[in-house]
Formats: structure tokens, sequence, C-alpha cells
């Protein structure tokens, strides 16, 4: 499992040449974090490479290590899935890689993924929502899970847990 | 494929002055299963323009995660897809437990997978009655729900809880089956077949149904796999993916059966890879069942007290384990540094947590990838130029959990 990680790693990395700021192989799991202004070319590349193949994008989501500089972790999960139909075989998955990306406090934006992969509309949206970080270029960017007269970001690790924002009734 | 028919507006048609007009179905609806708003935009009957609101049922899953410990967030992930918590329980261990890169016992993952095809199970059979009741047919709705209140008895037997499971730990389960179990699972088993037999008659040939489902909520392809859509509506338009094949985990790799797979991608195709679903989990208990006979008295929960605190006959008689259950419940136990996703086929599609570890005793961050976000998404897309009573049957193949998809 750690081999194939490491012998995916090299594949990656010589697709994506100096794109590729670190990586590393834990517990089976692929990733590799890239420039923040390069993260959309690169996640085009790996899509559209004919041997890698990552043709889904299973979620986009971030974390957010406050205290650090740049704050957050843009994290793209992604998978590659062998369509091909074959008489009495299920599908297989061919490798998942995990992308990520940092992007700073200020301006905590970062270049939407819509025009590569439809999936990352909503997944973004939701990013936008809990944690704050703009996407340029995305055409529909409103807040999914919470109402539009929230104030601040859920998720943010500064965002205290109490804190409620009811439509109607009591606040705190 | 087929894309769906675009039938021409009426003001393309040029024979009547019309106007499009507003409406607003939900957040709540009576033929809806989950609760979502829809704002539509009409031209009589036919849908112009949609746009799907979710977030009714947002509770702050992965905010509460971050403020408990690693064991205090697995009542949380009963609560995602609550027609099937012991799979979503599943899923969040099994992320942990590649964090802390630890194997459960073999009978432990033999129960894990019978459990889990249960849950699977009684997914499915809500989702198929329920998408009968929503088109107006009561009498299949009450076959389904039979089946599944079998389902959930045997839930309650096996952890105490006929929804909210609570049942998988990290590490191994809360406890082995009881006894009587697998006896009382042969019953209900051949009972729910008798069932499904019934279902089948009433349902699957009936016309009015097939008009409802066939050729209605269809994608192509290439949009599907962009939208990330994974599960039986995949499955439904012919690529058979299913992770228990493509990433066997637990035992699947030594269990025998076979992944349904559609031709359109129709709602008719779903519905039947549903269906057919529910008679491989079937076919699968029955696999484990001889396993968990022979086993009996064999660990299901790994050695390590570091993450699995011991059992309580030992706490109770013992000092060293009572010292054991006490650091274990009021520190929680210490996942190394690192992050880690895992994923497992919940009868929606791809259900996967991706957890970070800061080495405390706390997660830094759980993120649950819930397939019926993925799956909702593309609602709009397989629904616009189409009728408006199309939106219904769509809505339950699609089978939106609101407690999954807003979290």
């Amino acid at each position: 499992m750690a081999a194939d990680a490491e012998a995916l790693l090299e594949k990656v990395t010589a697709l994506l040449g100096a794109d590729v700021v670190d990586k590393h192989a834990y517990r089976g799991d692929a990733t590799v974090l890239v420039p923040l202004t390069r993260a959309r070319e690169c996640l085009r590349r790996l899509r559209d490479d004919p041997q890698l193949a990552y043709n889904v994008l299973m979620d986009v989501t971030a974390v957010d290590y406050l205290g650090r500089e740049p704050r957050f972790d843009l994290v793209y999960h992604l998978a590659s899935i062998d369509m091909k139909p074959r008489d009495d075989a299920p599908s297989a998955i061919r490798s998942r890689l995990r992308v990520k990306a940092q992007v700073p406090e200020s301006p905590c934006e970062a270049d939407s993924i819509c025009a590569l992969w439809a999936a990352a509309n909503w997944m973004e949206r939701e990013v936008f929502d809990l944690y704050g970080i703009v996407f340029r270029d995305h055409p529909d960017l409103r807040r999914i899970l919470l109402y539009d007269e929230f104030k601040g970001h859920p998720l943010r690790k500064d965002y205290p847990k109490e804190r409620r924002q009811p439509l109607i009734g009591p606040r705190n | 494929m087929a894309a769906p028919a675009q039938i021409p507006t009426r003001q393309e048609k040029g024979d009547l002055h019309t106007e499009t007009q507003l409406l607003s179905m939900g957040p709540s609806h009576p033929a809806t299963h989950g609760t979502v708003k829809i704002m539509l935009e009409i031209d009589g009957e036919q849908i112009v323009e949609m746009d799907v609101q979710i977030g009714y049922l947002h509770r702050g899953f992965e905010k509460e995660c971050e403020s408990g410990t690693w064991y205090q967030a697995i009542p949380y992930t009963d609560r995602l897809n609550y027609n099937s918590a012991i799979l979503a329980n599943l899923a969040y261990c099994m992320a942990v437990e590649k964090l802390l890169d630890c194997e459960i016992p073999r009978r432990g993952q033999w129960v894990r997978t019978l459990a889990g095809e249960l849950s699977r199970m009684g997914d499915h059979l809500t989702r198929l009655g329920a998408a009968c009741l929503e088109l107006g047919a009561m009498t299949p709705f009450l076959y389904g729900i039979e089946a599944r209140e079998l389902v959930w008895d045997l839930q309650e037997m096996l952890c105490g809880a006929r929804v909210t499971s609570n049942y998988v730990r990290i590490g191994g389960l809360q406890r082995d089956v009881t006894p009587g179990f697998l006896e009382r699972l042969e019953r209900s088993l051949a009972r729910i077949e008798e069932l499904l037999a019934d279902f089948d008659k009433v349902v699957t040939s009936n016309r009015i149904f097939v008009d409802r489902f066939r050729n209605t909520g269809m994608l192509p392809l290439d949009k599907l796999i962009s939208y990330g859509v994974t599960g039986p509506m995949l499955r439904a338009a012919g690529v058979p993916l299913d992770l228990r094949k493509a990433e066997p985990y637990l035992v699947y790799s030594e269990i025998d059966f076979d992944v349904p797979i559609g031709t359109t991608g129709d709602n008719y195709d779903r519905f039947l890879v549903c269906q057919e679903e529910t008679v491989q989990s079937i076919r699968i208990m029955r696999q484990c069942m001889p396993v968990l006979a022979k086993t009996v008295g064999e660990p299901v929960n790994v050695a390590d007290p570091r993450i699995r605190w011991p059992a309580k006959d030992r706490v109770f008689n013992r000092m060293e384990e009572l010292i054991q259950q006490f650091k274990g419940v009021t520190e929680g136990i210490r996942v190394p540094a690192g992050e880690a996703y895992a994923a497992v086929e919940s009868p929606n599609g791809e259900l996967g947590f991706y957890v970070v570890s800061d080495g405390t005793g706390k997660p830094y961050k759980v993120r649950c990838r819930p397939p019926s976000f993925a799956n909702v998404a593309p609602m709009r897309d397989m629904l616009v130029g189409g009728m408006l009573a199309d939106i219904v049957p769509t809505f339950d193949m699609i089978n939106m959990i609101g407690g999954e998809c807003d979290r």
C-alpha cells in the first residue's frame, strides 16, 4: 500500500514537475502540495493526463490551521475511475490522490475549478460558506448550508462553538 | 445513452401566450422525504429553471466533532444517514483506524460486514417503499416498512437502538452479536424475502409505476462523472463501480456477490438496481452467518487498551483495566498526528471521511464526504426541461438524506 503511494507520487511529480512543493505518502494516502496560483492548472493536468486520468473530484474541503501562515489548507480529493465496461468485472479505482494548496488569511481567495468538474460548484460553495474562502470565477458563489443573514464562517477555529445566530429567537 | 427528451415549451410552439410562474416546493413538502426547498420557474407543467436549496438540517456536525474526543464523534455519525447509521459509524471508525494503523480481529470484521449489510438493506427498503408512497401507492410502502421493521428489530438486538445505532467503535465494536441473533436473523431474512417478492409483484411491472419512472431524471454519463455521482445512481447508468469490489475493505474480497447495473440511468433503472442490491445484501449476510456461528468466542476488538478499552467484566474486577477505562474515557485515545481518508460504499454511494489529527486527544478536523450532497447537486440538470411530476420520482431515487447532505 505504502509502496503504491510512493510510486504514484513519482508519477505525479513527473507530470507536475516544479509545481510539487511538497509530497508525502502516509498510511497509503498520497498527498501533494502545490502553489495556490498553480492549483487550477495542476488539477487540469491531473485530470487530462491519459495515464493518471483523475476523472472524478470526490471532495473539496479546507482545514483551518489558525496561527500558521498561510492559514488555510484547501484540500482536493481526486479519484481515477476505470470506466471501461468489461464483462463480469466491476470498475476499478486506479488510484486516489489528495492535492493541497495553502490559502492565506488575506486575501482569502482561490481559483474556482467549476470549469473542470461540475461537482466543484456546490463543494466550493460549502467551503466558502463554512470557511470564508472566496473562489474567483465561481458562477454562483452563495452560501449553501447556512442562510444569507449568517455572519462569519463557523468552521474557522476562531468562531466560538457556542455562538448562536438564529433567524428568530434569543441570541447570545 | 440518450439525453432527456426536450419537449418544446408552449411559448416555443407559439400556440398560446404564456408566462412563466414561480413555485416554491418545500422546505416541508408531503411528497419529499427530506427537508429541501426547490424554487421552480414553470411554464405550465414544464420546468424552465430550478434552484435546489439545501441546508435546512445543518447542525454543525464538523464543528461538534472538533470539540469532543475521537470516541464522542461516533454518535454524531449516526445522525448523518439515519437510515443506515451503522455504515456511517463504520466509515468514520475506519478512517480513524487508518490513522492509528490498527487492524481489528477477523470476527470483528465479519460482524461489521454483516451489520453493514443489514443497515444497507434497511436503507434500500426505506427508499423503495417511500418512492411508492410518494407516488400515491400505499400498499408497497407497507411491505417495505414491514421488512424494515424486521431490520430495525435486528438492529435493536445487535446494539440496543433501532435507528441511531452507535454500534461500531474505533478498534472494534460496541459488543459482539447477542445470543440468539443469528437464529432470529435467519427467520427475519426468510420473511423479508417473502415481502420483497410481494413488493416486486405489486410494483415492478405496474404500468402506472413504470410510466412515472421510465425515462425520467436521466443525465448523460459524462455529466454524472463530472458531478462526482456515485452509488446506485452511477451503477444504473452502466458503470459497475462499487467500492466493495473496487477497493475491497473488511472481508468483502472473500464474499461472493454481484454488482447490479442498469443501462439507461433513468429512475426505473435506479429502482431496479436498489431492488437487486437488497437481494445481494441478503446473499452477503447468508455468507457471514456460518462464519460467525463457527467463530463464537473469538475477540471482536483489538487487544490494545490504548485504542479500545477492556471489556466491562474485567473493568469492574481488576485495577489495571479500571485505570485503562478511566483514562480512555476522560482523556480519549491518542491518535498520531497526520491525515487519512477512508471511504465505504454506502447505500447512496461513496461515503468518505477525511480526518486530521494533531496528536492530541481530539480530532482537529473531521470531514464527511456525503454521497447525498454530490448526488443532489445535479438534480437541476436532470429535471430542467422535464415535467413538474418528474421531480418526485427523481428526488426519491436520488434518496437525499437531509442529515447527511446538510450535516
